[in-house]
């Protein structure tokens, strides 16, 4: 289906979509933008029936390595869209991380100590990789209408639909959809063309990223070094990436010159200091940052959603950037799908607003407090990091404290209008809202993963059923809202019609807190509607109603 | 609950120990030594409530003469 991983994705040129001819149609989705975002988004509304167009004003995809820490929730994303499994192959999968200071190590740490997850805690990939096999699946989607070198020059926002003026090299046209997806980045165009504006805060720092090709033994870790030997009074950041490639991200201070610092006669000589005089390397992309942590106050205007770095941005450090944008564009894209198929009411789409908005704020908290430890913005603070950064030599609590960047953890949507709140009595993190956890299963004697087999609609969990709960879930399953019937059981028992059987190795009961009886109602995005210790249909009918956007 | 009522054991010692520690040091190495008595005894506290209530007590009556350095960004 994908394709093997030999294509030079970052060269890739794609080559220009004519100017369609009697454009009348208004089309259900119109999506700007083909980056992660903007192609996760469409690839699942096309791999669900819903009729896409994707406008990007250039013909290639990512330059530069970019993003390259995607998470195990991303990679969730990613395998239920069909492309997980090239770029897990082609990444270079990690969990653990060490945080030096001078010249000693502070600490270690490892994100995903346990065993029977599909997917490591993250990989690292170059984002042209990842755009590369999102863009694959995208072409094999018939309902997805990918146009390249189509700019968007003008955004007119009615109460029911968007009309774009699109300019192509043959000439402009203009393009209608009843909704918007902004997915053009973090100097959006529809942004700007609306009037709209993201705040928040900068940060008085500058950075270089340096990717260097070379062979080398250091681990595949994430390595943070706090005033190292060999690049004093500043930090540094290692990581690896496909190819063998490793991204060295060097902080530069405020006066450094952002012209001079990426040019190579610079450059070398940091890599240099880090590597070893006679390290051998060759030098792949340079570029000096500085970034801010600011979000739009709402993600949702009328028919127009912004997604990903439109809408809100964040400091590299914790990788939430690219990761929240996955997250963005799964919550949209069911919650579109359902409005535009007419299950569910418009009040769902305002949850899109209200759940990443949060999710947002989340990720702006997390990526500023790391940032104003790296980069303490005042004497006091950096009086404060320094004094962590002392104690935790030889004290554990300090070591808490030590924050080279929270890595990205997908929101749990606590206060969300489309959860139900429990009325029974559960342990564990699979709370009402919280993205759902997977575990290792069999489904019909061949392992498989949970998230897995629970699909693209709702899924309604069900750890160990009576028959006569089988029965009375199928009327739930027969409704006009789409649900998945997964019958969680130690053993296999005969294939019942409209339900899916597998069998718990025994970590999925354990992750949910379930006992035979126990079940739960995940959302499409696979967080967790509702749940309970007995089915009752009523009940599950309400939950699946409210998970809907319908008032409960 | 924050204790403002007399807690200490030895309160004259621990006052001239707090002020010895400081002797010789330049208003520099005072704030670093400052920083990591606060970090410590944070830590002894624990609770996080009442380390609020501290800095809540500690910041009471103080009219901010200085900048605040955060740059604020509209995109």
């Amino acid at each position: 289906m994908v394709a093997a991983a030999s294509i030079d994705y970052e060269a890739l040129r794609l080559p220009a979509t004519p100017r369609p001819e009697g454009e009348a149609r208004r089309h259900p989705v119109v999506i700007v933008g083909a980056g992660p975002i903007g192609l996760a988004t469409a690839i699942d509304l096309a791999q669900n029936g819903i009729d896409v167009v994707l406008v990007d004003d250039d013909d290639r995809l990512s330059t530069g390595s970019r993003a390259i820490c995607f998470a195990k929730r991303t990679l969730e994303i990613f395998d239920r869209l069909g492309c997980g499994e090239p770029m897990v192959r082609q990444g270079v999968g990690w969990s653990k991380g060490r945080v030096f200071h001078r010249d000693g190590q502070v600490y270690d740490f490892d994100l995903l100590p346990e065993q029977g997850h599909r997917r490591p805690a993250f990989i690292n990939l170059q984002q042209y990789y990842v755009e590369g096999y999102l863009y694959e699946r995208a072409k094999a989607l018939p309902r997805l209408d990918m146009r390249w070198r189509h700019r968007v020059a003008g955004v007119k926002v009615g109460a029911d639909g968007v009309a774009l003026d699109i300019e192509t090299l043959e000439g402009g046209y203009t393009l209608n959809g009843r909704y918007l997806v902004a997915a053009d980045g973090s100097r959006s165009f529809v942004r700007k063309a609306m009037g709209l504006e993201s705040h928040g805060q900068t940060f008085r720092d500058r950075f270089l990223i340096a990717d260097v090709r070379m062979e080398a033994d250091f681990p595949a870790e994430r390595w943070f070094w706090f005033d190292p030997p060999f690049h004093p009074g500043q930090s540094t950041l290692l990581h690896r990436q496909a190819d063998n490639v490793w991204r060295i991200d060097f902080q530069l201070g405020w006066d450094a010159d952002p012209q001079a610092e990426r040019q190579p006669e610079r450059v070398l000589p940091r890599v240099r200091a880090l590597l070893g005089k006679d390290a051998k390397f060759e030098l792949v992309w340079a570029s000096v940052y500085t970034f801010s942590c600011l979000r739009m106050d709402s993600f949702r205007h009328g028919p127009v959603f912004f997604a990903g770095d439109s809408a809100h941005g964040v400091s590299p450090f914790g990788a939430r950037g690219a990761n929240s944008g996955v997250q963005d564009a799964e919550n949209l894209a069911w919650k579109l799908r359902l409005v535009l198929r007419g299950l569910a009411p418009e009040a769902l789409l305002d949850t899109y607003g209200a759940e990443r908005e949060f999710a947002a704020d989340e990720n702006i908290k997390n990526s500023t407090r790391s940032t104003d430890f790296i980069t303490p913005k005042s004497e006091v603070s950096r009086q404060f990091r320094d004094a962590t950064l002392e104690l935790a030599r030889d004290c554990g609590f300090a070591r808490q404290l030590v924050n080279s960047g929270r890595l990205s953890k997908p929101s749990v949507y606590a206060g969300s209008p489309l959860n139900t709140p429990d009325e029974d009595a559960f342990a564990g993190a699979m709370t009402p809202g919280a993205p759902s956890a997977d575990a290792p299963i069999l489904r019909d004697g061949r392992e498989d993963w949970l998230l897995s087999v629970s699909g693209d609609d709702f899924a309604l969990l069900a750890f160990s059923p009576t028959p006569q709960e089988i029965a009375a879930m199928r009327a739930v399953s027969g409704g006009d809202i789409p649900v998945r019937v997964v019958v969680v059981a130690p053993r296999d028992a005969p294939e019942s019609a409209g339900v899916v059987r597998v069998v718990d190795s025994g970590l999925a009961a354990e992750r949910f807190d379930a006992r035979p009886g126990t079940v739960y109602l995940l959302r499409p995005d696979q967080h967790v509607a509702a749940r309970w210790r007995r089915f009752d249909a009523a009940k599950v009918a309400a939950a699946l109603s409210r998970a809907c956007g319908h008032a409960g | 609950m924050l204790k403002l009522d007399p807690n200490l054991t030895q309160a004259d010692d621990f006052y001239e120990a707090l002020i010895e520690a400081h002797r010789g040091l330049s208003a520099a190495q005072s704030g670093r030594l400052n920083a990591k008595l606060i970090l410590l005894l944070a830590n002894q506290v624990g609770d996080f409530d009442t380390l609020r209530a501290a800095i809540a007590k500690a910041r009471e009556g103080v009219e901010p003469a200085g900048e605040d350095p955060t740059l604020r960004v509209v995109a």
